[in-house]
């Protein structure tokens, strides 16, 4: 099995404000044997300003995506506005020579230059593509029981799927394929690939939080007990968002949402004490039923 | 009789229109595919957004930026709403980059000085830190409680420079942009 190195790009969501992805994730990569390099000069990914300013976002972008190619490795990522971001960036520059110029002219100010020799990639990515299936199921010591659960991709770990070229965006399967590894039941629901708002939150929390309610809904009448995420600020929505919402509709859910490499640790045996799971606002104590 | 009339005054109200908008969206990356739209509708019917929006139809934003509405498409509020999830560009069978040509729209329209307030204080903090969000010493202390190495730290000279090769300085001071 080859060492597999990445550089490690953690972004902002996370370590603002859901650190629990971070310490499963790092749980899962050390028995996998994924190497993480740290990077401290990486910044923000740019998506956060590319509403108001596409130039100086990709800027940002191309800067972490140099780093990247000046140590000769690439970059993995948990987070899906990250990867989407720097996958989609990195690909309109290897493409677009024109754009690859304009945006090496900002970049020469700061002595760097982009020369398309790097990819990065999402956590999932890593685990469906370079680690493989069989290798992660032979990791999985206690798989599940009769443990029903869903997932949510979010966006753009999926489009625009031109540029982001990952699995089928109408009808994803690597992620399915990654929960049943562990022995869970992956279910079936109606909109399953639909967004949750949580880009727009800033702006308007009605809507995001009326998306993130009807998916709550048609989840919980599929029969799910759990919900898988892999992205910071989807898992915001659904976990954090979770009670604002049951408040605000006078209906509960108590549906306990995990990080995939949460559910990963579990099935592979990883104390359930070291997976902050204590850190997420639903409880998933009933969860530990069916390991 | 009376109502008639100020009904049809109303009606009749020109609307402004700026016959070279459409052409200056095509020229900015990402808003090249404007024109091809033949307005079939397959955007909004697949927005999540549209679906619980009294007012974000995608389909006509981009009828009036065809048109050449420009005030009227840069000054609206739904022009924000747009998630970014890039539904309405994997489906058109035209190949519009719908999501493209709407974040060219808001771009423009902060150039205009139309700009939502979490944006000012997102880049004031990436200029100010590097990240988006401030990390509290609170949340520091849990990375160590939790073993978590430490965070990285921009280079915000780096980041500084880009900002003024890419005229995002300017956009601030100009537009207001950032609130520091």
């Amino acid at each position: 099995m080859p060492n597999r190195k990445y550089l490690f790009f953690l972004g902002c969501v996370i370590p603002y404000r859901v650190p629990s992805y971070e310490v499963s994730a790092r749980k899962i990569c050390e028995k996998l044997g994924i190497e993480l390099v740290e990077t401290p000069e990486f910044n923000c990914c740019g998506l956060p300003l590319d509403p108001i300013s596409h130039d100086m976002a990709m800027a940002l972008a191309v800067r972490n995506l140099c780093l990247a190619e000046q140590k000769g490795l690439q970059i993995m990522t948990l987070c899906n506005g990250c990867a989407g971001t720097l996958r989609k960036v990195n690909k309109e520059l290897k493409e677009n020579k024109g754009l690859r110029e304009k945006i090496n002219g900002y970049l020469k100010e700061i002595g760097m230059e982009f020369k398309g020799t790097t990819e990065a990639k999402h956590f999932i990515q890593v685990l469906a593509e370079d680690i493989g299936f069989e290798r992660i199921k032979e990791i999985v010591q206690k798989p599940f029981k009769n443990f029903k659960v869903a997932e949510h991709y979010g966006c753009h770990l999926l489009r625009p799927s031109r540029e982001v070229a990952f699995d089928n965006p109408e009808n994803p399967k690597v992620l399915k394929t990654l929960i049943e590894v562990t022995g869970a039941k992956c279910l079936d629901y109606i909109d399953e690939t639909q967004c949750c708002g949580a880009t727009i939150i800033g702006v308007n929390s009605e809507i995001p939080l009326q998306l993130t309610r009807e998916k709550l809904s048609h989840i919980k009448e599929a029969g799910a007990q759990t919900l898988i995420t892999i992205c910071p600020s989807c898992h915001l929505m659904f976990d954090t968002n979770q009670p604002r919402i049951e408040r605000k509709i006078g209906e509960k859910f108590d549906l306990p949402v995990l990080h995939y490499p949460q559910l990963l640790a579990l099935a592979a045996g990883i104390s359930p004490d070291n997976l902050a799971l204590k850190e997420h606002k639903t409880d998933a104590s009933n969860i530990l039923l069916f390991c | 009789m009376t109502e008639r009339m100020e009904a049809s005054a109303e009606i009749a109200k020109p609307i402004r229109l700026d016959p070279r908008f459409r052409r200056e969206i095509m020229a900015i990356h990402g808003g090249e595919t404007l024109k091809i739209c033949f307005q079939c509708g397959t955007c909004t019917s697949s927005c999540p957004i549209a679906r619980f929006s009294r007012s974000y139809r995608p389909r006509q934003i981009i009828q009036m930026t065809q048109l050449g509405m420009k005030s009227k498409v840069l000054s609206s509020e739904t022009l924000w709403l747009c998630a970014a999830c890039f539904t309405c560009t994997d489906r058109c069978p035209q190949g519009v980059e719908v999501a493209s040509v709407l974040r060219v729209l808001r771009n423009l329209a902060v150039k205009e000085g139309f700009v939502p307030a979490v944006y000012r204080e997102l880049a004031s903090n990436i200029l100010g830190t590097g990240y988006a969000y401030k990390i509290t010493a609170l949340q520091l202390r849990k990375r160590e409680e939790f073993g978590l190495p430490p965070l990285p730290k921009a280079n915000i000279g780096d980041i500084a420079k880009l900002a003024q090769s890419t005229d995002f300085s300017k956009l601030i001071e100009t537009r207001g942009v950032s609130s520091a």
